[in-house]
């Protein structure tokens, strides 16, 4: 099945962002979920159909031959799966991530911190500075796209002009 | 979309609920899943939603892009600040028991986190908002028959 269609690829991508939500979910990630849900299925797919309005419906027909994609796409995806084949089982007590900071922080929060959710413990206040990069990197990201895109109203207002004058 | 009632009352009745919906996630993140960040997004798909219905000139003239851009520099600056006014408490910066009287650490946590949450919040949202509209601004208007 190949799809051409830019606006189904957009959808099926949200799709494919609202199933992952919910593999987080089952992993018990509720965080991480609700990000993937609000920010990979709402706001990506809506800026994505923004964009195809912005340029075009149909994806071009590929000049080149697509075996050597295929295969790099092929390998990448054999060698995760080998990767993951060394991987702990999941949620198990003893591997190197639960091992490390993870208990530190349980055992701190509640007597530090004191609110329920160490996950917005950690972001908020242990890795507060963290935090205050990654707002930072949204503003910035914000800025440059305003840079790139943003039609000043009197620009705006020249070209209504032109249009009258035509 | 004029002709479109159904889609026009039913995203009318929907976006108050979306917006209740986005400070609960900010207010509650202390307690459940949620925070800032998500917070941010669920506020700004609100006006999304609105500008996609009713059009992005009317977006315009409900939330001026003055506004959205004075709040994605306000929150940065929130979350700094805070930081910026432990400093000049005598803590380390970002230590939030400079919030709250010495020995009331907790409560110094509580208040900090409220603050740069609120600043993650603010600084999100606007951003959403202002790259949808930046895209939104360029794009022609897209007619029924295009989808």
């Amino acid at each position: 099945m190949i799809l051409r269609d830019l606006f189904a690829v957009v959808m099926l991508s949200g799709v494919f962002s609202l199933l992952s939500a919910a593999l987080f979910v089952v992993m018990d990630a509720v965080d991480v979920a609700f990000t993937e849900a609000a920010v990979g299925a709402g706001i990506s797919t809506v800026l994505m159909l923004g964009t195809m309005a912005l340029t075009s419906r149909q994806e071009k027909p590929p000049t080149h031959s697509r075996a050597l994609p295929l295969l790099v796409a092929f390998i990448t995806g054999a060698a995760l799966l080998y990767g993951t084949a060394d991987l702990p089982p999941f949620g198990a007590p003893d591997t190197p991530i639960q091992m490390h900071v993870a208990p530190e922080y349980i055992a701190r929060t509640p007597t530090e911190i004191g609110v329920p959710n160490i996950v917005t413990a950690v972001l908020a206040s242990y890795r507060g500075f963290d935090t205050l990069g990654e707002t930072a990197v949204v503003f910035i990201a914000g800025i440059a796209v305003i840079f790139l895109l943003h039609q000043s109203s009197r620009r705006r207002r020249d070209d209504e002009n032109d249009e009258e004058e035509v | 979309m004029d002709h479109h009632y159904i889609l026009r009352i039913i995203s009318k009745m929907l976006i108050p609920p979306i917006m209740l919906y986005a400070f609960y996630v900010q207010f509650h993140g202390d307690f459940g899943p949620g925070g800032g960040f998500q917070a941010g997004v669920i506020f700004a798909v609100a006006f999304i939603l609105y500008a996609l219905v009713y059009g992005v000139e009317k977006l315009r003239k409900v939330l001026p892009p003055l506004i959205v851009r004075a709040g994605m520099a306000l929150g940065v600056l929130l979350y700094a600040g805070t930081g910026a006014y432990s400093l000049f408490k005598g803590y380390n910066f970002l230590d939030y028991a400079a919030l709250a009287e010495p020995g009331h650490a907790k409560a110094g946590q509580h208040l900090g986190i409220l603050l740069v949450e609120a600043g993650v919040g603010l600084t999100v949202a606007s951003v959403m908002i202002a790259i949808f509209l930046a895209f939104a601004s360029r794009a022609p208007q897209i007619k029924d028959t295009d989808w």
